[in-house]
């Protein structure tokens, strides 16, 4: 029989072989599902996770790929250490969007480089009236976080919706969702020519690197785990639950409403109704997989981005249906967790009768 | 359409037997939405069936399927274009930009945009005049209704289905001057749940005919199974309500994919702005069931009345909701003022965000 | 009025199965976050045995079975190999969808009967009360009896208890000789396949087909639902009626001339909900059965 037993201390071989023992049974099972499928098992495997990193392009669109997921990702990092469960990221994504395109659309006429920074702090802004809502609904009513935040992204999309048919349309569109396009001033500047990777980057690179710092050194950091890990012992040491509730909703929600301003200005350049919201809820996955770790989400977030990327690959170059994509990514994650379970605990077997 | 259809056939055999021995001509399609949609995506994916069928082993054909129109788009066109696809169709409104985006990057390799504006060297349009589809099931609504109420299940208030609601309800008014339209939206091209539900309530409330501007076949079922007439949309959706469906408007892309594929094969492709109806092919009337002989002559006589250009379905004189006046006594719309309808006929009974 | 009550009785049968499911699952400590990867396994499968077969017994069968196979698949991985709960629920969504699209190629633009519905002649098309109550299809009432049966296992069962008991303290439950893994294996099953008959109402009865994602989204709203209801059978029905009344309440209010925009009557279903989750919470004493205490911690044996 085998069992799990617990390490005295957890495993740091293991902390980083876990990952590379993931993807190699990823790539045994995948190549026995392209088998079973009538595929070349090499073919395939090297499409899903290779072909994303073969050209300058490419790898530029994994990083493009990559910077939202990571913006949220390490916000909700941050927010699920604290036990409070933000699950309406893409809500706040939109309203960040709508805040910051809501601004670029008064502004037609803007120009300059300075013009950014109230364009994204308006994006960070949107995404914090936004979380304000659960965490006032918690704080004072004690209502789930959980249902509020869920509820309240199916009334952005709503609301998105709403201002694109509606007032915000453009008058040149032909009657379709889209307002005008955004000024220049308001695009980010792309850093690498021929490419998309804009300056978002940078913004992420900060945002995870500066939540890292602020969880593993600083007092805020501190209270935050340990409100979340036991909020009887935080409620002794002072630290109060419902601060560190608005802390964590505003930040996370005001990294999503500037993952969805970033977003917009970089990919789109306007609004219309699908501006990639869907990122709040992928993110979710990016924190846990980077183990509720600002750093990890970053690496998270890009090993879900070769995911996507190898996925729309395969369609193009094998002629995989996409379906086949969401169940590598099923599995590559199932994988990636379970492997996780051998930092803590290793395996052992045990002789029947023994104790 | 005869005519076409050899014109196209012809063209196909020579380009076939001219690249017989060439390298395959590579031609990419993205869609909006999964082939299994059973509508919109289902029938576009029939007409790159058809390329296959007609061209072999002269193309190759790949397609993309569920591509979001935010900023996956653009990647998933460039990557078509960087793999060897010269013809590449983006099926979907909301690809426009991130299609000029990526024609300007690669001059050589051509572009067709369904239901966009804007065009380039490289870059077609085309679209397919589903109004006059809706004219012909109008007719048909029209002599159907008796309580005179009917129902549109829309997706969105865009001028596509705008413009089906006003020439649905025109042509039923031209037959039943007491015909009213009640436009439902479900916002989704795709949900078939909602789309039942929407489909329900309508019925609940005392429309006896159903229109749909979505894809799937549910709200046919609902008809069906409440005893309703209704209309097939995209595909022919007969056997999800054969008791209830009384023709289908087809969305027929196979003539006009046939015909760019062959013009690249000869050489010939050049960007055009293709607007096809009736006339054309590209809309397509499912056969006549469950209504009196009278009606189904009525509604071909409709049908080939459009078809010979003989009549419009947005005819003056016509007034909006608000007493506007639109169109003038024998005017006739422009495809200006269809590409951006934004407003409904007297009659029509919905939310309309202007 | 009455086809009003009919169509919500019908659109809240697909969350009465999965939420309920879930909430047997939470009440024992696990948050499996999957629920639209086994709705849309269940659909999948009931349709493709309901077509090839032609006995909606056995479909609804299948469903159930595939909707538990999934959940065993997040059994093993979240209870036994104690991996993070909501990351594994979120990836079994993730592989659920893209696997029944898979399976489902084969049944697009293929239809179905409609369901067999309950029809007492004199009964179930003589009253409007007759009507509503009397003419439903099985799996309506079903949903029905089995929230009955759920809330009554948890408030007045041994088993029940037990399955309180490891999901409020799973330490104490172990203390007192109580089999955790398999209480919690056994209620993450009946949740999985709880969702699977979900899915397969809707592709056996609601709209007879299979289309690809066809559950949209249902299967958040079953977990919020779950939670709304505070973890208690008898709001969790309220729930999903009132959720589901308010959802088809949009469609007839579109047509009725309010002069409010159809994208705000579509909010009212979340709003109202957040609304009334506010109402319940408030009051501490109605929300004294809150969230199982070890909801979403891995329990491991200390001997």
């Amino acid at each position: 029989m085998i069992l799990l037993e617990p390490r005295p201390a957890p495993s740091r071989l293991f902390s980083l072989a876990s990952p590379l023992i993931a993807i190699a049974l990823t790539l045994m099972a995948s190549a026995a599902l392209m088998a079973a499928m009538g595929r070349d098992p090499l073919a395939a495997l090297s499409v899903y996770f290779v072909s994303p990193f073969q050209d300058a392009y490419g790898r530029a669109e994994l990083v493009v790929k990559a910077i939202p997921l990571a913006l949220i990702g390490a916000g909700l990092a941050v927010c699920f250490r604290a036990n409070v469960w933000n699950i309406g990221a893409a809500g706040q994504f939109t309203l960040g969007a709508l805040a910051a395109g809501g601004l670029a659309l008064a502004l037609p006429n803007a120009a300059g480089p300075l013009w950014l920074v109230p364009y994204l702090l308006a994006g960070c802004l949107g995404g914090m009236v936004w979380a304000a809502i659960p965490a006032l609904l918690r704080t004072r009513f004690n209502a789930n976080e959980i249902l509020v935040s869920l509820m309240l992204t199916y009334v952005a999309g709503l609301l998105l919706d709403l201002l694109v048919r509606g007032p915000w349309r453009s008058p040149l569109s032909f009657g379709f969702p889209q307002t005008r396009d955004f000024a220049d001033a308001f695009a980010l500047p792309v850093l690498v020519a021929g490419t998309r990777l804009h300056l978002g980057l940078v913004l992420a690179v900060l945002a995870c690197v500066g939540l890292w710092l602020m969880m593993t050194r600083t007092l805020k950091g501190f209270e935050v785990r340990v409100v979340g890990a036991a909020p009887r012992a935080a409620g002794f040491a002072g630290f109060s639950e419902a601060r560190t509730v608005w802390f964590a909703m505003l930040l996370s929600g005001g990294l999503a409403g500037l993952a969805g301003a970033v977003e917009v200005s970089a990919t789109i350049g306007k609004i219309q109704p699908d501006i990639g919201a869907g990122y709040g809820f992928t993110a979710i996955i990016v924190a846990f997989l980077g183990r509720l770790n600002p750093l990890g989400a970053a690496l998270g977030a890009l090993v879900l981005a070769v995911s996507y990327i190898g996925g729309e690959n395969a369609q193009i170059l094998l002629k995989l249906p996409k379906n086949v994509t969401g169940v590598f990514q099923g599995m590559l994650l199932f994988f990636l967790l379970a492997c996780d379970t051998l930092i803590r605990w290793r395996l052992r077997l045990r002789r029947a009768g023994e104790a | 359409m005869l005519r076409k259809t050899l014109l196209a056939a012809t063209l196909a055999l020579s380009a076939a037997a001219a690249a017989a021995q060439a390298e395959p001509l590579k031609v990419g399609f993205i869609y909006v939405g999964p082939v299994g949609d059973f509508g919109w995506t289902y029938q576009h994916d029939q007409g790159r069936q058809a390329v296959e069928a007609a061209y072999g082993e002269a193309v190759e054909t790949t397609f993309v399927e569920s591509v979001p129109e935010g900023a996956d788009a653009e990647r998933v066109i460039r990557q078509l274009a960087a793999s060897g696809h010269k013809l590449i169709f983006t099926t979907s409104f909301g690809f426009m930009d991130a299609t000029l985006k990526v024609a300007e990057q690669f001059p050589d390799v051509k572009f067709e945009h369904a239901t966009g504006f804007k065009t380039a060297d490289n870059v077609a349009i085309y679209n397919a005049r589903f109004y006059e589809g809706r004219a012909v099931i109008g007719t048909i609504a029209g002599r159907m209704t008796k309580s005179n109420k009917i129902g549109y299940i829309g997706s969105f208030p865009i001028p596509e289905v705008v413009m089906g609601v006003n020439s649905a309800l025109l042509a039923a008014q031209a037959v039943n001057p007491a015909a009213e339209m009640h436009v439902v939206w479900v916002n989704s091209w795709y949900d078939p749940g909602r789309e039942a539900d929407a489909a329900k309530a309508l019925i609940a409330q005392g429309i006896d005919v159903i229109m749909q501007h979505t894809d799937s076949p549910a709200p046919l079922q609902a008809a069906e199974a409440a005893g309703v007439p209704a209309f097939g949309q995209a595909s022919d959706m007969r056997r999800f309500g054969p008791a209830a469906q009384l023709t289908a408007v087809i969305d027929d892309w196979a003539p006009y994919y046939v015909e760019r594929v062959g013009a690249m094969l000869d050489d010939a492709w050049e960007s055009t702005d293709t607007w096809g109806g009736l006339a054309e092919g590209e809309v397509v009337i499912a056969p006549y069931w469950n209504m009196p002989y009278e009606v189904a002559t009525e509604a071909a006589a409709v049908e080939r009345s459009i078809r010979l250009g003989r009549h419009h379905p947005f005819t003056g004189p016509i007034t909006d909701r608000d007493g506007v006046e639109r169109l003038a006594a024998g005017e006739t719309a422009s495809d200006e003022m269809l590409l951006g309808m934004n407003w409904f006929v007297k009659g029509v009974v919905g939310d309309l965000p202007n | 009025m009455e086809p009003f009550v009919i169509s919500v009785m019908i659109a809240a049968t697909p969350f009465l199965f999965a939420a309920m499911g879930e909430l047997v699952a939470e009440r024992s400590g696990v948050l499996n976050l999957g629920l639209e990867g086994m709705m849309l396994m269940g659909a999948v499968t009931a349709f493709g045995v309901a077509f090839t077969t032609g006995s909606t017994v056995l479909a609804v069968a299948a469903g159930a079975l595939a909707g538990a196979a999934m959940a065993l698949l997040f059994a093993v991985l979240a209870i036994s190999l104690m991996a993070n709960q909501a990351a594994t629920g979120l990836a079994l969504t993730i592989f659920g969808v893209g696997a029944s699209g898979l399976i489902g190629q084969g049944f697009i633009g293929q239809p179905l009967p409609p369901p067999v519905k309950l029809a007492i002649p004199g009964l179930s098309d003589g009253t409007m009360a007759g009507r509503i109550l009397l003419g439903h299809d099985a799996l309506v009432y079903l949903a029905l009896a089995m929230a009955v049966a759920v809330a009554w296992f948890l408030a007045r069962s041994r088993a029940g208890l037990a399955l309180r008991a490891v999901g409020d303290s799973a330490d104490s439950a172990h203390a007192l000789g109580l089999n955790v893994t398999a209480t919690r294996y056994a209620a993450t099953l009946f949740g999985g396949a709880m969702a699977g008959v979900g899915g397969a109402y809707l592709s056996l009865a609601y709209t007879p087909m299979w289309g690809e994602n066809m559950t949209a989204g249902r299967g958040w709203i079953a977990l919020a639902l779950v939670v709304f209801a505070t973890w208690r059978p008898g709001r969790l029905v309220a729930g999903a009626y009132l959720f589901a009344a308010i959802t088809q309440a949009q469609f007839y209010g579109q047509g009725a001339g309010l002069g409010v925009p159809q994208q705000v009557l579509a909010m009212a279903p979340y709003l109202a909900t957040i609304v009334a989750l506010v109402i319940i919470s408030r009051d501490r004493a109605l929300t004294r059965a809150n969230a199982p205490a070890c909801l979403g911690r891995p329990f491991r044996a200390d001997r």
